[in-house]
């Protein structure tokens, strides 16, 4: 059953199969991300996450098909929408949930916050908060693995309003006139915040109807089918791997919350959201498990452990300290310091 | 020691840190093939192959972005933004990533690179090929700015910026490349943060940067000819900035005057006037000037051009009437 909106033959039709013990990873990760952004989004309710969150509940099968498909070497570039990525490519859960507390254990000690998280050791190469910036970074990031001969692929993930802003042009133009293996995946929500993206975009499909002008193929998928994304992504990286250039990948997908902080997502019409709620992408992977022959209670147990971090994580970052004063004048040179006179 | 011109010394620059690192790469608009649009940078393809040096299409965000990435992930790029002006259509990858990455990431980041650009007026280009645009940078926290004067300095700070953890933005005059100085022969190293005395005198400080130096000079030199002595202080770097050099030289003198290309609001000599104000007033024998560019965009006519940047006559004259008065 192709998403709410598409039909079979829109869609991209990847090849492969996934083993057994990746649909179980892909589970678990997919239950993961669900669980932190449904606390994240609590906390933020408390007013114990400040500032503003962009949550990904809905859209958690993309950073969990992605993840699944790169390795550890790969870097991967997302935008202020990017617990998700960070979580999904290894980042300990513990640190994420302190920086969106604002917390001396958070991931960047309370100078990120959510919308810059940052896992450098765990190649999450940074949470970009300017629409469309980070597709022109991803690129020298390509471009010094091809340099200094490492097979990594840089995958870079972006919303669909990003798709009408000079910058995304700007990179895909680059990274197909250097063959760059860099994977740009467009995580179409369908809303670029408020705004329906196809009332201000002049194509339908605002990434795959692009890629041609770049010479790239148009590749629109099942953003909420995680086999899908999973096998989608390691065709194209295994592509870049190899030498083989870019590739522009169009998740099709639904953001079921608003756009930020508590935004009640009124311009949603009711149809709408009813539809996508039963196009959830957990609950359609849980019952494709559940067809396959896997177990109630394994999954069951899946969720329980993922609940539990999160609680241990939440528990651990309420507990933590705030950064202290002297956090606040460093780190802004190589040196440590902040100086900028002698 | 060789006579080079400020143009020749970028090549010789970037030639020099290319050759001592490989990690050093250079990628800009025509700076490869065509060897730049103001020939600065000849002959580096040659040398160092089309993997290192790139051209670029019109994309300066996506030069600056790939610079970026690039440093992140282990390289020392050098991009060319071709003229300063352009900053104003990649500012978001200048201002708000690079600047910002180290600290918001809190130093699991590193961003060892340089932006090159043609900056500043004299040639007749008109109002968005001609600014002096330092000033932009210096506001910005996270951004080293070096403007160099001279043939030698253009070769030692660039080094110096190549060879800085941090993101330096390197500011060429474009009517300082024909300008010839003896160079000395083998490698060049300068450090960011230190001013330049060129002139000593004991009765007036003129702080400079680059096209500026020059005509600070020969303005000291008139100033002689009616007895002021003038020290001239080339500033060089204005992040960090030599504020030990330029109190000390305030200090000595009891008068400041500075001539920035810039227009007038907020130039760097602002600051550096808020810093004396501070912390050397007590020294001051008078009221400190600034000599600027009117606050207006910079004129295209030879005329008129010339009535906007502070010239020799008007450093003389607006330094000989502050003195006497």
């Amino acid at each position: 059953m192709p998403p709410p909106g598409l039909s079979a033959q829109d869609l991209y039709t990847p090849v492969g199969e996934v083993r057994a013990p990746v649909a179980l990873d892909l589970f678990r990760t997919q239950v993961r991300l669900r669980r932190f952004e449904k606390r994240a989004y609590d906390l933020f309710l408390q007013n114990l996450v400040k500032g503003t969150s962009h949550l990904s509940l809905g859209m958690e099968a993309i950073a969990a098909g992605f993840a699944a498909a790169m390795t550890p070497e790969d870097y991967t570039f997302a935008t202020y929408r990017g617990h998700a990525h960070t979580l999904a490519r290894g980042a300990p859960m513990d640190a994420v949930l302190a920086e969106l507390l604002g917390r001396d254990t958070g991931l960047l000690h309370g100078k990120g916050g959510s919308m810059h998280l940052t896992d450098v050791e765990h190649g999450m190469m940074g949470s970009y908060a300017i629409v469309g910036a980070h597709l022109t970074v991803a690129l020298g990031a390509g471009w010094s693995a091809r340099y200094l001969g490492r097979p990594r692929v840089t995958v870079v993930f972006f919303g669909d309003g990003a798709t009408n802003i000079g910058a995304f042009h700007e990179a895909l133009n680059l990274a197909a006139t250097w063959r760059l293996p860099v994977v740009f995946v467009c995580e179409n929500n369908q809303y670029m915040e408020y705004t329906p993206i196809r009332a201000v975009t002049a194509v339908r499909r605002p990434a795959a109807d692009r890629a041609p002008a770049y010479g790239m193929e148009p590749v629109l998928i099942d953003g909420n089918d995680a086999d899908a994304v999973f096998l989608t992504a390691s065709h194209f990286l295994g592509r870049a791997r190899a030498g083989d250039g870019p590739a522009l990948i169009e998740a099709y997908t639904y953001r079921s919350t608003g756009h930020s902080r508590a935004d009640p997502a009124h311009y949603k019409p009711a149809d709408e959201v009813a539809a996508w709620a039963k196009y959830d992408p957990l609950d359609l992977y849980r019952r494709r498990l559940l067809d396959g022959g896997v177990p109630a209670a394994v999954l069951d147990e899946i969720d329980a452990s993922a609940r539990q971090e999160v609680d241990a994580a939440t528990a651990k970052a309420k507990a933590a300290p705030a950064p202290g004063p002297d956090r606040l004048l460093t780190n802004l040179w190589a040196d440590g310091g902040s100086s900028w006179r002698n | 020691m060789a006579e080079l011109t400020y143009r020749d010394a970028v090549a010789r620059a970037i030639a020099q840190e290319m050759a001592r690192d490989e990690r050093v790469v250079f990628l800009g608009e025509d700076v490869g093939a065509p060897g730049g649009v103001f020939k600065a940078t000849p002959g580096l393809l040659e040398r160092f192959g089309p993997e290192r040096v790139r051209d670029t299409p019109i994309s300066e965000q996506a030069i600056l972005g790939a610079a970026m990435g690039a440093a992140m992930t282990g390289l020392r790029p050098i991009a060319e933004v071709m003229f300063a002006d352009f900053f104003a259509v990649c500012w978001d990858v200048v201002a708000n990533q690079i600047a910002k990455a180290r600290y918001m990431t809190d130093g699991q980041v590193s961003l060892p690179l340089v932006i090159r650009a043609a900056n500043g007026g004299g040639l007749r280009f008109g109002a968005q090929h001609s600014q002096a645009v330092e000033n932009w940078a210096m506001a910005v926290p996270g951004l080293k700015v070096v403007a160099p004067a001279t043939p030698r300095d253009v070769i030692g700070l660039f080094a110096a910026a190549v060879r800085d953890p941090d993101p330096v933005l390197f500011f060429e005059h474009k009517a300082l490349y024909p300008a010839k100085a003896a160079v000395p022969d083998g490698e060049i190293v300068d450090s960011l943060g230190t001013a330049e005395v060129r002139r000593q005198g004991d009765d007036a400080t003129i702080l400079a940067l680059a096209a500026m130096v020059p005509r600070a000079l020969a303005a000291a030199d008139r100033l002689a000819e009616d007895g002021i002595e003038a020290t001239v202080v080339d500033v060089r770097s204005l992040v960090p900035l030599d504020t030990r050099t330029i109190l000390r030289e305030v200090a000595h003198t009891g008068r400041l005057f500075t001539v920035e290309e810039n227009p007038r609001l907020l130039g760097w000599g602002a600051e550096v006037v808020s810093i004396v104000a501070e912390e050397c007033f007590w020294k001051l024998d008078g009221p400190i000037v600034r000599i600027t560019t009117p606050h207006i965009p910079l004129p295209a006519a030879d005329f008129l051009e010339d009535q906007a940047i502070p010239s020799v006559d008007r450093i003389t004259d607006t330094i000989r009437a502050a003195m006497k008065s």
